[in-house]
């Protein structure tokens, strides 16, 4: 077959190609394809990662870049780790990343639980829920920001509604108590849909003989649900947390359009607070450190979880 | 516990990607806590730590 491909290919190239061509071993010939692939990935990758250590071991200024270059050592990540604000920051994150995960997975899967019984518009449905995801989270940010509005927003008014209170008497954006969860509201909004496509997928793919086999053994609903349905299911999950997890981490856009890190430095999450250290106060050798302290975090988590989700697989 | 420990002297795959992933979980926990500032301080190097750890016996014997 590889042959018979080889030699299909060797009629069809031009002399000098087919030359080469014909020269060159099955083994070399993967590499040929394999080396651009990795001059990419070492450029755009690896070389990055390499040269953000080495600045995050001085006191470079992108703005001053032909300033003399002073070896710092270890002292950006001394006063990282030491800064109170940064850890302050850390905490918002952390609040933003449980709620949103909790509140994502725990929507996500019973609307995909849901969505996948059989039932009349089951497709239009689907549609609808989805699509708070396909929208861009610029725009996103910018309209919850006229729902949040105290006086005219409408977000305001549907709880209004439900608890009675007056609608200009609170203002999610504007408070310190509401700020955090006005941006885990709309992140679990726009994002709730990704967890249940995944969850879907995962309900999809059990085979409905283990579900009769289950109904023959006289197995209840809620037990046919504890031991055929989460099991099966939780590598989905998993993968869904570990997506959400790492975006999450890393979430700038949305927050910065709907609340811009405050009120105060409330809402301000590491990736907000590194944009800052970086491009306003130019600083790039502390910020490369803050990079480095926030990768080698997410790297971690997701060494871990791609090890629960492996022993998840082989059970 | 014995055979964990036993398995670890024998540097095997298993126990040592235990302890790394307890290290990273543990250096995330620190980083993110809201107690106190000294514990927040020596995360990065717990992560750090875990992490690399568990690179290195992500290549030891099963």
């Amino acid at each position: 077959m590889t042959d018979d491909i080889i030699s299909r290919e060797r009629v069809g190239a031009p002399g000098a190609l087919r030359r080469r061509i014909a020269g060159l071993s099955d083994r070399a010939l993967a590499w040929v394809f394999i080396i651009p692939t990795i001059v990419l990935l070492l450029a755009i990758n690896i070389f990055p990662l390499i040269w953000t250590i080495r600045l995050s071991l001085t006191n470079y200024r992108a703005n001053r870049a032909n300033d003399e270059l002073e070896w710092v050592g270890l002292r950006n990540y001394e006063r990282i780790l030491t800064n109170p604000d940064i850890w302050n920051s850390m905490q918002a994150t952390a609040h933003f990343l449980f709620w949103t995960l909790v509140l994502q997975v725990l929507i996500g899967f019973s609307l995909a639980y849901l969505i996948n019984k059989k039932f009349k518009g089951n497709d239009l449905w689907t549609t609808i829920i989805v699509l708070p995801m396909m929208l861009s989270p610029a725009v996103v940010g910018n309209f919850w920001t006229f729902l949040y509005q105290p006086q005219i927003g409408l977000f305001n008014y549907a709880v209004a509604f439900v608890t009675g209170i007056d609608p200009a008497s609170f203002s999610m954006i504007g408070d310190v108590r509401l700020a955090p969860w006005s941006i885990i509201i709309v992140d679990t909004w726009m994002w709730t849909p990704f967890v249940m496509l995944i969850c879907l997928a995962g309900l999809r793919s059990i085979p409905d003989y283990i579900y009769e086999a289950a109904e023959v053994d006289r197995a209840s609903r809620w037990r046919q649900f504890w031991t055929i349905t989460i099991p099966m299911v939780l590598p989905f999950l998993m993968l869904a947390v570990l997506f959400r997890g790492i975006e999450n981490f890393k979430m700038f856009d949305l927050v910065v359009q709907l609340t811009g890190g405050g009120p105060g430095s409330i809402t301000e999450l590491t990736s907000i607070n590194l944009k800052r250290e970086a491009f306003e106060k130019w600083r790039t050798g502390y910020s490369s450190a803050y990079a480095i302290i926030l990768f080698v975090t997410v790297f971690g988590l997701a060494s871990i979880y791609v090890k629960a989700l492996n022993r998840v697989k082989q059970r | 516990m014995r055979s964990f420990v036993h398995r670890l002297a024998r540097l095997r795959r298993g126990p040592w990607e235990t302890v790394a992933t307890v290290l990273i979980a543990l250096g995330v926990v620190m980083l993110m806590q809201p107690f106190a500032l000294a514990i927040y301080t020596w995360s990065f190097a717990v992560t750090l730590t875990g992490t690399v750890m568990f690179i290195i016996v992500s290549h030891f014997p099963e």
